[in-house]
């Protein structure tokens, strides 16, 4: 499997790579809601994620596969923080309109 | 045409679909659950190319438990739906626009990479499973052992974050 990538060209996965992480980036210029927001950094990195295990895959080498285990890792941090930020913000503000979070203090 | 090659095909589309689903729908439950899809099919992605420990740590910890702390935050706000603001008229458009930049000059980038590059794709080594893993097993705990132990107190900090961010202040009121 590893090299070949089992008959699927690397620039297949690539196109798809490409493909999320500028769906993601469009989800968050065009959403006002911060969870979704949110949900399409998570689209960002996991296309991020798709080219490193393609690339490790095509390379033969297992160095990709080994920072996407610490990507994942540093976005269940993320989310456990951005998430009770946002719990927090909702709080006080009681929307999470990111247009509504326009000053800095309460 | 191999099998392989329809099924990458049919999870590309799925995969573009959900995250179209992501940034069209309305409502933020069923926008988790495109999210939740979307990473299914990344899994299965994963394992297409030869990545199973990889595919299924996506399936435990995203689509498993970041995706749930998602939809535990949006049922416990209750924030389903944002009420009809005023948006900034040319927001969309740029938006777009930008987004469409961005995909042809990131694709040029990749491709023009790709071609130039191509001859130093190494042959292909055959790898079992097992084998595979005990490889990545070995590169984790000897190789990437300082990254490792970092990680644990990188989720001990944001643990402790997440705690004091949500906890009430003593005598404030809710």
């Amino acid at each position: 499997m590893i090299g070949e990538l089992g008959g699927v060209p690397l620039y297949g996965y690539l196109a798809i790579s490409v493909i999320l992480f500028t769906m993601g980036t469009l989800g968050v210029l065009i959403r006002r809601n911060a969870l979704i927001i949110f949900m399409s950094v998570e689209l960002m990195l996991n296309a991020a994620n798709l080219a490193f295990v393609a690339f490790a895959a095509n390379y033969g080498v297992l160095t990709g596969q080994i920072f996407v285990f610490f990507v994942m890792t540093v976005a269940a941090a993320e989310v456990a923080v951005g998430l009770a930020l946002i719990v927090a913000i909702f709080h006080t503000k009681h929307s999470i309109d990111v247009d509504q979070m326009s000053s800095l203090k309460g | 045409m191999n099998l392989t090659l329809i099924l990458f095909y049919v999870l590309g589309a799925v995969a573009v679909l959900t995250a179209l689903g992501l940034l069209v729908s309305r409502s933020a439950v069923y926008a988790v659950l495109y999210l939740v899809l979307n990473f299914a099919t990344v899994a299965v992605f994963y394992l297409l190319l030869g990545a199973p420990f990889i595919a299924l740590t996506q399936v435990t910890v995203y689509a498993g438990a970041i995706m749930v702390l998602f939809l535990f935050v949006v049922m416990l706000l209750g924030a389903e739906k944002l009420p009809k603001g005023k948006v900034l008229p040319w927001q969309r458009p740029l938006a777009i626009g930008l987004a469409v930049v961005l995909l042809a000059e990131a694709g040029y980038l990749l491709f023009q990479r790709i071609q130039a590059t191509a001859v130093l794709s190494a042959p292909g080594t055959e790898l079992n499973t097992t084998e595979a893993l005990r490889t990545l097993a070995l590169s984790l705990f000897n190789q990437y052992l300082l990254p490792f132990e970092v990680t644990s107190i990188l989720l001990l900090v944001a643990m402790v974050g997440a705690i004091v961010l949500t906890k009430k202040e003593k005598g404030e009121q809710a």
